[in-house]
């Protein structure tokens, strides 16, 4: 919404600078976003006369024009041909600044000489029309300042109004917000006008079909009419305020909106069967060609404004178009009526218009301000030489706005408040308000106005006093009283924790959309019927990436790899925890599960003494490992796994904790990887962070430090490549019995020397007793024991 | 004999002197003191001396031979000091070649501001907890004063999964889900921080982002509470700065406020990243609204309540100065890696 301060004078006296004024709306919650000017940087324009008009010597279009700027006489080349000798218009000297920043300086055209220039309104900025010259009315004093003539020494309050603030979608109502908080009368003049003998209420009928949807319609009638343009000055405001001037009749209609904050419409009285307004429901299959030239389907819940045969408007969003004031109107049918805002709100949004009109009547428009708003209007057609007013209205108001009565106790304002607002001032902000505020034992009997629709109970009332008062002056407190202890919940400890231990090994967190589309099940080489594939799918996507949302969180991993692979980021170690989402058949929300998932490409940082390792399966193996082992979760349990279709299934594992699948740790799939314009190698894992929080962490149980030394011994085994590793641990486990503490695989070798199809696997041991110092003759034999249940079970042999 | 004696003396100290290795200062030990050695052999000529003589010089040979036992261990220790010295000196290192660093990732910003604001809110002694984000309409906006078909829903352009289901477009359905638990129970003290969701795409706005709710209900909980409460948090977070509170709208709180610190950059001289206000709006907030109470369960004559919220990618990036919310996103490594 965008105020004209001069106007807002109009309605009250504004002792202060507009900044101060803009301040105070502000911390009274009518939010002021900044104060503009009508037309910024536009200066040194003032009016001139035109004495002379010849044609250019050189040149067919162009015309020569003498303009007297009081004093001065100014030669100026234009190419515009709608003024004549006599007329006053707005030029720009040498020197003048106009819209946009151009500075007028000397310039010859065609050979002649031009020493200023005549402006259009948009080169003023005050109007969007370059047609011709701006012709000022006839009696405009010359050789002074254009700013005042032409609207341009005022300024345009800016505001950001919340939704419950109807009230200030107009320079009155913003005028009595400012009268309130300036503690100036505001100025209601009851509009007057000559009436002719001529009844309206004997030239059109109205009749509201359903009063729910449509409160109150007043009619006024203007006969002699002459369309034609607006003045100079209420074209200026409309622009100002940044409505298209159009004609007089549909000015004065915007300016009374902008004003009053009641949306008006003009029809053609003519073009109005029987002059006979029916306001009602759209029935099934109507349509109507609106004034923009479309044609509308009706739904059966709309309201319509008809006459007995048609369509002539969509109430309080958009009228006919075969209705609508042309220039060839000899009467009009003025409406000023109040709509019901939901359903205006609903049609306008159901046919996708937004109007200024409609943006006031959702808001809720003051009931009692119909009739006057019609007069206004009236004043104002009249007043401009627009047509004559017939006398009286018709106004159909099934049931008259009566105010309701709240009370205002004022312990209950200091409760809320926590602080005590002196009765006195209390009362005086109520009244200014125009809240009628009566004493009774002690307690505020207040009846609400009709402009404020939005005050239904005693904490919007307290609000407005704490407002209008000022939040700055209520005291800043802690709560005081019982207290609970501050804590996290058990997840969000152990996704904290989590993420730490990840920083710690080298990864990098980040945050990715929860959104997912189905072309991402199809790059992961997911079948039709995988489970990934069932989605919670939104109805109004933005785009078509975010269509759903996602099942698996790595996926949004491997989009943050290739798009840091494209910027030449070429080694990443990435995680993220974050929620996956799935469809429930018994419930309506989905059930969403909190996940862990980490993706790596490339090799780690490499030093002047440190070379690079590999991000690969066992980097992201080893990382796992120790978040299990930091987290208390018991080693876990890798085992190859074949079937994932978005991974290779060579390289891939299911990562368990005792009996409970977390999740997935592999390779991606060369087809997958490729799908993602990623190198090869990349590598990814996921786990279900809901199903680590649900299983038991161990404390660890304190081991007493050995007593006595152990006896260290290291086995090179050559051994079939296919035998997995963990399976000769185990077994060497088994083996060494009880004495054999610790067991540590420190080399895998295949290659030279090693035979085909076999590799070196190299261990060490520790065997250590509690009670005693071990010797070499006691581990001898089980050792031996260790090589012959290997030789036994795989044909291992020791490497010579 | 005494000649003798000073003669040798001096020349022993000479070459002692000149000695230096440790082999060196052995050899003029062995030359002067050892058994067939210079002094030795001087002292062995004591004999023919007469008594009278013989103790004075046998007292200044023994003097001569302390001497030259001192002057001995002196270079000995001087050498071994020298010898020490210049080791030391080839063992020298580049202490200005790079550090080796065991590789740390990085928390994402949101995290790490996150975290903090959480961390402010544990010590005023609140409860943590989190809500669905496919919320129910009856959750995110019915039960949160928001009647259907009411401009106030324009307010946030919502995601429709369903008709009665969306994305939520605020943290606040947490409250009317904890009240319902803890209705008419009191005192409640909860921070609820999480990804929300509006249809909307630009420089400043994010199609999903985080928000941290809170709110706290109890007998007597006033609207100074609510200003003190972040005030305090302001400071935390911001540092000493001035504030101010604004009258604004949401439909379930009430009194309802908006809050602005002065601009981080321009300090409230007016700036490109203030609108040359000087202010920037930080966070909503108010007095719960009664009739948000009363759907939970609570008599809202008996308690009362505030509540707030903040966009945690607002307070990020006027933390560290970031212009473009869609970076915290995209997860550029050279983003990240700045954290």
């Amino acid at each position: 919404m965008r105020v004209s301060v001069n106007w807002l004078k109009e309605f009250v006296d504004v002792p202060v600078t507009t900044a101060e004024l803009a301040d105070r709306l502000t911390l009274a919650g009518v939010a002021v976003d900044r104060i503009g000017k009508p037309s910024a940087g536009v200066s040194g324009v003032v009016t001139g006369k035109v004495a002379e008009v010849q044609p250019h010597p050189n040149a067919d279009r162009l015309l020569v024009a003498m303009v007297d700027i009081g004093g001065e006489t100014l030669q100026i080349v234009t190419g515009a041909a709608n003024f004549k000798v006599g007329d006053v218009v707005p030029a720009a000297p040498l020197g003048a600044v106009l819209a946009g920043g151009l500075t007028i300086r000397r310039a010859k055209f065609r050979g002649v000489e031009s020493r200023g220039m005549m402006c259009a309104a948009d080169e003023l900025g005050i109007g969007d029309d370059h047609e011709g010259i701006l012709i000022l009315p006839p009696d405009t004093p010359v050789g002074v300042d254009a700013g005042p003539v032409l609207g341009l020494d005022d300024e345009i309050l800016e505001l950001d109004l919340t939704p419950n603030r109807g009230d200030c979608l107009s320079v009155f109502g913003v005028a009595r917000e400012a009268a309130t908080l300036l503690a100036k009368p505001l100025k209601r003049e009851k509009p007057a006008f000559p009436e002719l003998d001529l009844r309206a209420a004997r030239m059109a009928r109205v009749d509201i079909e359903d009063p729910r949807l449509c409160g109150r319609y007043v009619a006024r009638v203007l006969v002699d009419v002459r369309v034609g343009p607006s003045p100079l000055w209420m074209r200026t405001r409309l622009f100002a305020a940044g409505l298209r001037p159009i004609s007089n009749i549909v000015d004065v209609t915007n300016y009374v909106m902008l004003e009053r904050g009641q949306p008006q419409h003009a029809f053609d009285y003519d073009a109005v069967h029987s002059a006979h307004v029916i306001v009602r429901r759209a029935r099934a299959g109507e349509t109507l060609v609106s004034l923009d030239g479309n044609e509308r389907a009706l739904a059966p819940d709309m309201l319509l404004i008809t006459d007995p045969r048609t369509v002539i408007g969509i109430a309080g969003v958009m009228g006919g178009l075969d209705s609508e004031v042309t220039a060839d109107t000899k009467r009009v049918l003025l409406e000023s009526a109040y709509f019901d805002p939901v359903s205006i709100r609903r049609t306008s949004r159901a046919l996708g218009l937004r109007s200024e009109a409609a943006t006031r009547f959702e808001k809720g428009v003051d009931p009692e301000g119909c009739l006057t708003a019609a007069d206004r209007a009236l004043e104002l057609m009249q007043a401009i030489g627009a047509g004559r007013a017939a006398a009286g209205a018709v106004d159909v108001y099934p049931e008259p706005y009566a105010p309701r009565t709240i009370i205002v106790r004022p312990e209950r304002v200091e409760e809320i408040l926590g602080l005590a607002v002196p009765t006195k001032t209390t009362r005086d902000i109520l009244e200014r308000l125009e809240f009628a505020p009566r004493i009774s034992e002690g307690r505020f009997l207040v009846r609400v106005p009709s402009h404020r629709t939005d005050i239904s109970r005693e904490i919007d009332l307290i609000e407005e006093v704490a407002r209008v008062h000022g939040y700055q002056q209520i005291p800043d407190s802690l709560p005081f009283g019982e207290t609970v202890p501050g804590v996290r919940t058990g997840a969000q400890v152990l996704e904290s924790r989590l993420k730490q231990l990840l920083v710690a090994c080298g990864l990098t967190e980040v945050v990715t959309y929860t959104f997912t589309n189905r072309k991402v099940f199809d790059r992961l080489r997911l079948p039709g019927d995988s489970k990934y594939r069932r989605t919670v799918r939104l109805r109004n996507p933005l785009n078509e990436e975010q269509t759903e949302m996602r099942t698996l969180l790595y996926p949004s991993l491997l989009d943050v790899l290739a798009r840091n692979y494209q910027r030449r980021n070429t080694d990443a170690a990435l995680f993220e925890t974050g929620r996956v989402y799935r469809p429930r058949d018994s419930a309506l929300l989905p059930e969403e599960r909190l996940r862990l998932a980490a993706a790596l490409m490339g090799r780690t940082p490499a030093g002047w003494r440190k070379r690079p390792e590999p991000l690969d399966f066992f980097f992201l193996k080893g990382v796992m490992e120790n978040l299990a082992r930091e987290i208390g979760l018991g080693p876990l349990v890798f085992t190859a796994e074949q079937n994932e279709p978005s991974f290779h299934p060579g390289r891939t594992a299911r990562l368990r904790a005792g009996e409970t699948d977390l999740g997935i740790i592999g390779e991606l799939h060369p087809e997958v990887l490729e799908a993602y314009d990623l190198p090869p190698g990349v590598v990814a894992a996921e786990i279900d962070l809901n199903l680590v929080l649900a299983m038991d962490k161990k404390t660890p149980a304190f081991v007493p430090l050995p007593r006595f030394p152990g006896v260290e011994r290291d086995l090179a085994l050559v051994i079939g490549k296919d035998i997995p590793a963990l399976e000769v641990t185990a077994l060497i486990r088994r083996a060494g019995g009880e004495l054999l503490r610790e067991l540590h695989l420190f080399d895998v070798y295949e290659g030279r020397q090693i035979r085909e199809g076999f590799r070196n696997l190299g261990f060490s041991l520790l065997f250590r007793a509690d009670d005693r110092t071990l010797t070499d003759e006691e581990v001898g034999p089980h050792l031996n024991e260790i090589v012959r249940v290997l030789e036994d079970a795989y044909g291992a042999q020791l490497r010579a | 004999m005494r000649e003798r004696l000073a003669e040798v003396v001096e020349e022993a100290l000479k070459v002692i002197a000149a000695a230096s290795s440790a082999e060196a200062v052995e050899e003029a030990r062995i030359r002067y003191l050892g058994k067939k050695g210079v002094l030795t052999q001087v002292l062995r000529g004591m004999g023919s001396l007469s008594a009278a003589e013989r103790p004075v010089v046998g007292k200044l040979a023994n003097e001569s031979k302390e001497r030259l036992e001192q002057a001995l261990a002196a270079r000995s220790a001087f050498l071994k000091q020298e010898e020490k010295a210049a080791r030391l000196a080839a063992e020298r290192i580049d202490v200005t070649l790079p550090g080796v660093l065991p590789h740390l990732g990085g928390m994402h910003p949101l995290t790490r501001v996150r975290t903090e604001i959480e961390d402010i809110f544990l010590g005023l002694g609140y409860q943590i907890v989190e809500g669905p984000e496919v919320e129910l309409e009856y959750y995110n906006f019915e039960a949160l004063n928001f009647p259907k078909d009411h401009p106030a829903r324009d307010m946030q352009d919502t995601f429709f999964i369903t008709d009665e289901v969306l994305l939520r477009t605020h943290t606040s359905p947490v409250q009317v889900r904890t009240f319902e638990k803890t209705a008419p129970g009191v005192p409640v003290r909860i921070i609820a921080p999480g990804k929300v969701y509006r249809e909307d795409d630009d420089a400043t706005h994010s199609p999903m982002f985080n928000q941290v709710e809170g709110f706290a209900v109890d007998t007597r909980i006033t609207l100074g509470d609510l200003k003190g409460t972040l005030v305090h948090f302001v400071r935390e977070m911001f540092g000493e700065r001035r504030m101010r509170f604004r009258p604004s709208f949401f439909p379930f709180t009430e009194p309802s406020a908006e809050v602005d610190i002065s601009c981080v950059i321009c300090g409230g001289d007016g700036c490109r990243v203030c609108s040359h206000t000087g202010w920037l709006e930080i966070l909503g907030a108010g007095m719960i609204h009664p009739r948000v109470l009363e759907v939970a369960g609570y008599d809202a004559e008996e308690v009362s309540g505030f509540a707030f919220g903040m966009g945690i990618e607002r307070v990020a990036m006027l933390k560290y100065g970031i212009d473009n919310i869609r970076l915290f996103f995209d997860n550029d490594l050279r983003f990240l890696n700045q954290f």
